[in-house]
């Protein structure tokens, strides 16, 4: 299998966008990553999306997006692995590039969730979840990870102050980030004070609806010269583990075995610790779910995750930065894109792109998108020389 | 030119509290009192509607002026709920205030912004010469479906201008009209509650239009929002209209005068005419007032008014909107409520 290199990426900036669709969203992406990557053609595409035929009535998105990026008659696939598509996307392209079948393979994400109404997008979420046993008896996201914040609290003394502390520390991270599309500070009163929408959580404690999509490129690590300029990122390690979709089905509905998997995977193919990794971008859908994620990833004691935002640990400069870039909680959240939009901004921040958030010395990156309720992880690790 | 010759409101003693909506649909009450700048509604009592509040508001406006209704050429009342899907709520108006049979006669439709639709059309009639006295009412007994946002600002009152050719106690200095094809909020045929797109009614949709039309109305008068006295805008909440002002360079005090929806809820048709009639209560001579309306689907209508030295003279003829707003109100809580707006389907 070759090594791969990420030789370029884009994304623009993500919102309420009432005046673009879906594909225009994704072409101005893909076009800013071929034009950072300085490449002259895509030979293979794969576009990670949740749930277009819900949001938006479109399926058949490899055909749509290769055809309006210009770049058909390239095989193109969509890539559905709910919340975690993007991740799944961009592993896709990789193993397309290890094995050898092409040399610049482009790994995008899209979503466009603002065509529907609030109803609409929480059904076509919902979705993500266990339909027979969890959604059919009334439970949505929010009450599912409240569900999980709730366990947190009760087992380990997680406090409501602790979980607002990692929306201060996202927003003050999305605040330094022009693409972001709530790029600006909050303080804990107004987190806890903000509109309750499944206690504990209130409305600062959720990543919001968001029109969005990000790309990447990827190429042989020692064909980085054919093509391109840039700095190349090298990918260290892709893994996937899934877990049970249904949160109830769990041992212990305050761990996320699926990351933990993944992230194990990821550690050993890498030959790396959490302790050699400068910066990472988590998966927090909700403020528990980046307290579970940075503790099943072995950033922090099992548990002992809770006070990690409020001690200024995961802030940038502090021990292990999380979500730089605001997370999916300030930068916004359009679902199939947001794994692919961790990995643009590790790839900035490996590359000393990042401006006013850019984590001082960062070698080793790491990215962990996930899917439902942790149903599925997606991990990468990405390091420059 | 074209001026107001008279005007008037009226506003249902009813009024429902936000806490009390809320309270039975398990909302979070402080959040809309907040967020959306609400506090209270007025609600109609069940033998009052469109052509009822719309009469009340017509004979306030007739008072004030003194002029002789059957010298009103036309009368335009623009609502969305309109009693009756065929048959004009005007010609039962018209015949109430005695302006029959010489007069043109239309109901008007267009979201919220019907109100000042009549009253852009009979400024245009006026000026003209075609009509001597136009009628132009906004009025709503506004519809908002059990539980959803709107039944928290949903709400009734009328406002209604004579329009004449002489300066009367506001002149109208400027006109513009603004609108695009964007679709925010609908109700069709049988439906009885329209239905909105959520967060897409707010920037796409109402600040697009508003402030569309009022960047065109600043350019055209050559003025800047430091030369009002006063501005309204439409109040679908208590936010947006304050919001929108402030993007515009308006102030708060500018604006205050005219904010009637943090006690009195949207009257839709009805609430940028109402809060320019609360702006003529207290305006003085020379003030120039700045309005804009909006209606969904989408579009707004602009105003540049001057008043006169006639104003004061006869506004006290009739009952202050502030008055009717903040007096002899009634509470009542929601069983009431749903009663009143005939929300309890009774079966046959």
């Amino acid at each position: 299998m070759r090594d791969v290199a990420v030789i370029g990426v884009g994304m623009t900036k993500w919102g309420e966008l009432w005046e673009k669709s879906l594909r225009d969203i994704f072409v101005e992406s893909a076009l800013e990553a071929v034009n950072d990557a300085g490449v002259d053609k895509i030979e293979a595409m794969y576009v990670g999306c949740m749930t277009s035929g819900l949001f938006v009535g479109q399926e058949h998105l490899g055909s749509l997006l290769s055809d309006y990026l210009g770049m058909g008659p390239i095989p193109a696939l969509r890539v559905e692995t709910a919340c975690a598509s993007g991740g799944a996307a961009f592993r896709s392209a990789i193993f397309d590039v290890a094995c050898g079948a092409h040399d610049v393979v482009l790994a995008g994400g899209v979503e466009k969730m603002t065509d529907v109404g609030g109803d609409g997008a929480t059904f076509a979420l919902s979705t993500a979840a266990d339909s027979e046993y969890e959604v059919y008896n009334g439970v949505t996201f929010p009450g599912l990870y409240a569900l999980m914040a709730v366990a947190h609290m009760d087992k380990y003394g997680t406090t409501r102050e602790q979980l607002a502390a990692v929306s201060v520390k996202n927003h003050a991270n999305g605040s330094k980030n022009p693409h972001a599309q709530y790029p600006f500070e909050v303080d804990v009163d107004r987190v806890l004070n903000s509109v309750m929408i499944a206690d504990p959580l209130t409305i600062l404690d959720c990543s919001p609806i968001t029109d969005g999509a990000a790309a990447a490129i990827v190429c042989p690590l020692d064909k980085v010269k054919d093509y391109t300029k840039n700095q190349p990122v090298k990918v260290l390690a892709t893994a996937h583990a899934t877990d049970t979709i249904a949160l109830h089905s769990r041992k212990d509905i305050a761990w996320l075995s699926a990351v933990e998997k993944a992230g194990a995977d990821a550690y050993k193919q890498a030959g790396l610790e959490p302790k050699d990794i400068d910066l990472v971008e988590v998966h927090d859908c909700f403020t528990i779910a980046e307290i579970c994620v940075i503790e099943a990833l072995g950033f922090f004691e099992r548990g002992k995750g809770g006070p990690s935002a409020e001690s200024g640990e995961t802030a940038i400069g502090g021990r292990i930065p999380v979500n730089a870039s605001g997370g999916l909680k300030s930068k916004g959240h359009p679902v199939g894109a947001t794994g692919v939009a961790q990995i643009v901004e590790v790839t900035k921040q490996l590359r000393g792109e990042a401006d006013k958030r850019q984590v001082e010395n960062a070698k080793i990156g790491m990215t962990q998108n996930m899917g439902g309720t942790g149903g599925s992880s997606v991990v990468h690790i990405f390091g420059v020389e | 030119m074209a001026g107001i010759i008279g005007y008037g409101a009226y506003v249902p003693r009813n009024r429902i509290k936000v806490e009390e909506i809320a309270k039975v649909w398990g909302a979070d009450a402080p959040s809309y009192k907040k967020g959306l700048m609400l506090r209270e509604k007025s609600v109609p009592s069940p033998d009052q509607d469109v052509i009822t509040m719309s009469v009340e508001a017509s004979r306030n406006a007739l008072a004030r002026c003194g002029i002789d209704p059957s010298k009103i050429g036309a009368v335009y009342i623009g609502s969305e709920s309109h009693p009756y899907a065929v048959k004009p709520s005007g010609t039962v108006v018209a015949e109430a205030i005695g302006a029959t049979p010489d007069c043109h006669c239309v109901d008007f439709e267009f979201a919220c912004k019907a109100g000042s639709e009549a009253m852009f059309v009979t400024m245009g009639l006026v000026d003209a010469g075609a009509i001597e006295y136009g009628l132009a009412i906004g009025a709503d007994t506004s519809q908002g479906a059990p539980g959803d946002a709107l039944e928290y600002s949903a709400a009734a009152g009328a406002a209604a201008y004579i329009v004449g050719k002489a300066d009367g106690v506001a002149k109208v200095l400027y006109t513009h009209s603004f609108m695009t094809d964007t679709p925010d909020f609908w109700r069709r045929e049988h439906m009885h509650y329209p239905r909105h797109a959520g967060r897409f009614t707010g920037e796409p949709a109402y600040f697009k239009h508003v402030t569309g039309c009022a960047k065109a109305l600043l350019e055209k008068s050559g003025m800047e929002p430091e030369d009002f006295a006063y501005a309204v805008f439409h109040q679908p909440n208590g936010k947006f209209p304050m919001r929108v002002g402030k993007q515009l360079g308006f102030t708060k005090e500018q604006i205050e005068p005219g904010w009637l929806s943090p006690t009195l809820g949207n009257t839709y048709s009805g609430s940028s005419p109402m809060g320019l009639t609360a702006t003529l209560d207290i305006a003085a001579p020379g003030d120039k007032i700045f309005m804009v309306s909006y209606g969904s689907g989408a579009g707004s209508d602009g105003f540049v008014f001057e008043v006169t030295d006639e104003l004061p003279k006869m506004r006290e003829r009739a009952p202050f909107t502030r008055t009717q707003l903040d007096e002899h109100k009634n509470y009542i809580d929601y069983g009431t409520y749903t009663k009143f707006r005939k929300k309890i389907r009774k079966g046959e």
